[in-house]
C-alpha cells in the first residue's frame, strides 16, 4: 500500500502539470475557457430558481433574504457538482486512458488523482463565483465558511469511494457506465437540493438517512445559508462510510490492476 | 552482464462466464475461469547489456504481448521478467500529446509521464528543443504540426535520457530521411554506451543490419533464438510453409496480400534468387550477378506459353519487366504434366531497398487473351549496398568521374 503512495509522490510533478494542462487546454480555443465549467452549474441554479422559487420560497424558514431560495439552491448545487463530477469522470477514467495504460508504465493511481485535482480546481472556482454572487444578493460570507474545506474533504472522499469502485467495475462491465448517470439523476432528486427537507412528510424523512450524500449537502446548506456549524454526528457517519468505500475501491483497484489492461 | 532476463514467461487471457465471477474472484471466492487463452507460453531468454536483439514473428505471434510485459504494462500470468535499468519505448511516440498545447508544454507532460522530475526536465529541455529542430513551432500548439514534426518532438523526448533498454517498433521508419539518420545515429550512440536494443520488425534488412541476435516467435513461443540471418531464414521458411495453401489471396508478413489470379492451366510452383555459387539469397548486394529460378508446372496441353515477370519497388512501381515473347522464346505445344524450369540471369543493378517480383503465365504477349496465372508478390527480396560507393535512387549506374581544372 505504501509503495502506491510513494510512486504517486514521485509522479507529483506529472499530476500537477496534468491538472494545469487540462485547465490551460480549456482556455486555448474557447473565449470563456474554464468559465464554462462554473457557468454550467450557475445556469442550472438560475433555471431551478426561476421555475421553482414561486412554489418553494415560502417554505424556507430561518433566513431573511428575498433570494433565500436561490441561495439555498446554490449551496446544495456546489456540493452536488463536486460529488457528481468526480463520480462521473471516475467511471470512464480507466476506459478513456486505456491506450495510455496499455503502452506506458506509470503509477495508475495518478489518473484518479488528476481527476480529483481537476474537479477540486473547478469547485474552488465555482465557490469563488458563488461567494461573489452571494455578496451581491446581500448575503456576505461569514466565519462559518471555514468549515468548507472540511466538508469538501468528506465530499471528495465519498465521491472517490464510489468513483473508484464503479470505475474499476466499468472496465469489465461496461453497463455500469450507462447506469451511473441515471443513478445520479435519481440520487439528485432524492436529495433535498432543489427542495427543502421540510416538504418531505415526516414519516418518510428517516429514509433520507440511507442517502449518504444528504448529510454532506445538508452541511453545505447549513454553512453557506445559515452560517451554522454542520451536524457532526451525521457527518462522522458519512466519513466512516466514505472511508469504507475508499478502502473497498482501493482494494478492487489493486486486485483488478493486472487484469485491467487485458480488458481494455 | 544481463540487462533483461525473461523467465518462463506466459500470458493467458481469461474469460469468465460472467464478469461478476471475475469480480468475485478478487474477493477470494474460488471461481474458475471459463476459458483460458494462452497467447504466450514458456518464453525464456536473456539479453546482455548493449546487445541488439531483433524480435520477429508473424502478426499474432505474441510480439507485442511480450513487449508489453517487458515494459511492465501487462502483468504476466506465469513466469517473470527481470529488468535492470530504465526502459524507454519508441512505440509510444506521441502518446498522450494534447493537440491544444504547445510542443514545450507537451514535452513537460510526456517527460513527466516517463517519471522525470521537474529539475531533470528543465535540464534536458534545451537538448530536446535542439534535437527536434522544429524552430519556432516548439512554442506553437501541436495541432499545427505536421506528423513528421510531432514525431521529431516525440522522439526527442523519449530519447532525452539514455535508457538501459530501448524498444524500437517499426514506427521508426516514419519521418524524413534526414531525421531518420539523426535518430539512428542517436540509437547507435546509445548502443555504444551500453543500451540494450529490442527491435521489432518484419524488415529483413533492418534485423540483419542492426541486430546481433534475433528471436523468432510463433504461436506464443520462441522457436528460434540466434544469429539474425539464420533466424530470418527460418522465419521465411515458416511463411513459405503457410503459402503452400491454395488460397488465392495470401497475406504476406509485411501486411500486403499476395494476389494470384488466372485460369490455372499453368502455375508458378516456386521462384527464388540464387547467387553465382547457387546459394539461395534474399539479401542481395548491389551489382551482384544473380539467377532467378522459376519452376512452372503445366496442367493442360497448351499451344503457346509465355512467361513474363516484373520487378517492382516497394511502392509497386515497375522497375523492369519483360517476357519470353519479347525475348523470342515462346514455348510451343507444351504438354500437360510437364515441368519447366526457367533461369533468368541478370546483374542486380538496383538501389538499396525492398523489391518484389510479379510473374505471369499467358498465351500471347499480353495477359489479356489467355491468362493462365498472374501472381503478384511472388518473390520479395532486399537489395543492400555493402561495398559500392554511397548513392541514392533505385538504379545502380556506376559513374566514372573525372575533373578538369583550369
Amino acid at each position: 500500500m505504501l509503495d502506491l503512495f510513494t510512486s504517486l509522490w514521485h509522479y507529483r510533478g506529472f499530476v500537477f502539470s496534468s491538472i494545469r494542462n487540462e485547465f490551460v487546454a480549456r482556455f486555448v480555443r474557447s473565449r470563456l475557457g474554464a468559465i464554462w465549467m462554473i457557468l454550467n452549474p450557475l445556469a442550472q441554479v438560475t433555471i431551478y430558481a426561476l421555475i421553482l422559487s414561486a412554489v418553494l420560497a415560502a417554505k424556507l424558514p430561518g433566513i431573511d433574504n428575498r433570494y433565500a431560495y436561490a441561495i439555498y439552491l446554490t449551496a446544495g448545487i456546489l456540493a452536488w457538482t463536486l460529488f457528481s463530477e468526480i463520480v462521473l469522470r471516475s467511471v470512464t477514467l480507466f476506459i478513456e486512458n486505456g491506450n495510455l495504460m496499455k503502452k506506458i508504465m506509470f503509477p495508475r493511481i495518478a489518473l484518479p488523482t488528476i481527476t480529483v485535482g481537476s474537479c477540486l480546481l473547478n469547485n474552488v472556482m465555482l465557490l469563488l463565483a458563488i461567494l461573489i454572487i452571494f455578496t451581491l444578493l446581500g448575503h456576505p460570507p461569514a466565519a462559518a465558511l471555514l468549515w468548507l474545506p472540511f466538508l469538501t474533504l468528506i465530499t471528495v472522499a465519498l465521491a472517490v469511494g464510489f468513483g473508484m469502485i464503479l470505475g474499476v467495475l466499468n472496465v469489465f462491465i461496461r453497463d455500469i457506465g450507462q447506469v451511473v448517470p441515471i443513478g445520479l439523476q435519481f440520487l439528485f432528486w432524492f436529495t433535498p437540493i432543489v427542495y427543502p427537507v421540510s416538504i418531505i412528510p415526516e414519516r418518510l424523512q428517516h429514509w433520507l438517512l440511507l442517502n449518504p450524500v444528504y448529510p454532506v449537502v445538508h452541511a453545505y446548506q447549513n454553512v453557506l445559508v445559515y452560517h451554522a456549524p454542520p451536524d457532526f454526528k451525521k457527518l462522522a457517519l458519512v466519513a466512516l462510510v466514505s472511508l469504507g468505500l475508499m478502502t473497498l475501491g482501493l482494494f478492487m483497484f489493486r486486485k483488478a490492476g493486472p487484469e485491467m489492461v487485458d480488458a481494455l | 552482464m544481463t540487462c533483461l532476463s525473461v523467465q518462463n514467461l506466459g500470458k493467458a487471457f481469461r474469460t469468465y462466464k460472467s464478469e461478476w465471477q471475475r469480480v468475485a474472484r478478487w474477493f477470494g471466492l474460488p471461481v474458475k475461469a471459463h476459458e483460458e487463452q494462452w497467447v504466450l507460453r514458456s518464453v525464456t531468454f536473456q539479453v546482455h547489456c548493449g546487445e541488439a536483439v531483433g524480435i520477429v514473428g508473424q502478426n499474432g505471434a505474441g510480439k507485442s504481448t511480450l513487449l508489453k510485459m517487458v515494459t511492465g504494462t501487462l502483468r504476466p500470468s506465469e513466469g517473470h521478467v527481470e529488468v535492470h535499468g530504465r526502459i524507454a519505448a519508441i512505440l509510444e511516440l506521441g502518446m498522450g500529446f494534447n493537440p491544444e498545447l504547445t510542443g514545450r508544454q507537451n514535452v513537460w507532460h510526456a517527460a513527466g509521464l516517463m517519471g522525470f522530475q521537474r529539475d531533470q526536465i528543465e535540464h534536458v529541455m534545451p537538448h530536446i528543443e535542439g534535437f527536434a529542430e522544429i524552430g519556432d513551432y516548439f512554442d506553437h500548439p501541436v495541432r499545427t504540426y505536421s506528423s513528421g514534426m510531432q514525431m521529431r518532438v516525440a522522439f526527442a523526448v523519449v530519447t532525452a535520457y539514455r535508457p538501459e533498454i530501448l524498444i524500437i517498433d517499426e514506427a521508426l521508419s516514419v519521418g524524413d530521411a534526414y531525421f531518420q539518420h539523426k535518430s539512428f545515429n542517436r540509437i547507435r550512440q546509445f548502443q555504444k554506451e551500453g543500451t540494450t536494443l529490442l527491435i521489432v520488425s518484419h524488415d529483413r534488412g533492418a534485423i540483419q543490419g542492426l541486430c546481433d541476435r534475433a528471436i523468432l516467435l510463433d504461436q506464443g513461443s520462441v522457436i528460434k533464438d540466434g544469429d539474425p540471418q539464420e533466424v530470418m531464414d527460418h522465419y521465411n521458411a515458416l511463411i513459405a510453409e503457410k503459402d503452400q495453401s491454395t488460397v488465392q489471396i495470401t497475406p504476406l508478413e509485411n501486411g500486403k496480400n499476395q494476389v494470384c489470379s488466372g485460369t490455372g492451366e499453368a502455375r508458378v510452383e516456386s521462384i527464388a534468387l540464387f547467387n553465382e555459387k547457387n546459394q539461395p539469397m534474399e539479401l542481395v548486394n548491389v551489382g551482384t550477378p544473380v539467377r532467378m529460378q522459376v519452376d512452372v508446372a503445366v496442367h493442360k496441353d497448351l499451344p503457346s506459353l509465355i512467361f513474363g515477370y516484373v520487378i517492382k519497388d516497394r511502392l509497386g512501381q515497375d522497375i523492369y519487366g519483360t517476357n519470353t515473347w519479347y525475348t523470342h522464346q515462346p514455348l510451343k505445344d507444351v504438354k500437360g504434366g510437364q515441368r519447366l524450369r526457367l533461369h533468368i540471369h541478370f546483374p542486380m543493378n538496383l538501389g538499396p531497398g525492398s523489391y518484389s517480383v510479379s510473374t505471369a503465365l499467358v498465351s500471347t504477349e499480353n495477359h489479356l487473351e489467355d491468362n493462365y496465372e498472374w501472381r503478384d508478390l511472388a518473390l520479395v527480396f532486399n537489395v543492400v549496398n555493402l561495398d559500392k560507393t554511397v548513392f541514392v535512387g533505385c538504379n545502380w549506374m556506376e559513374p566514372r568521374i573525372t575533373v578538369e581544372m583550369s
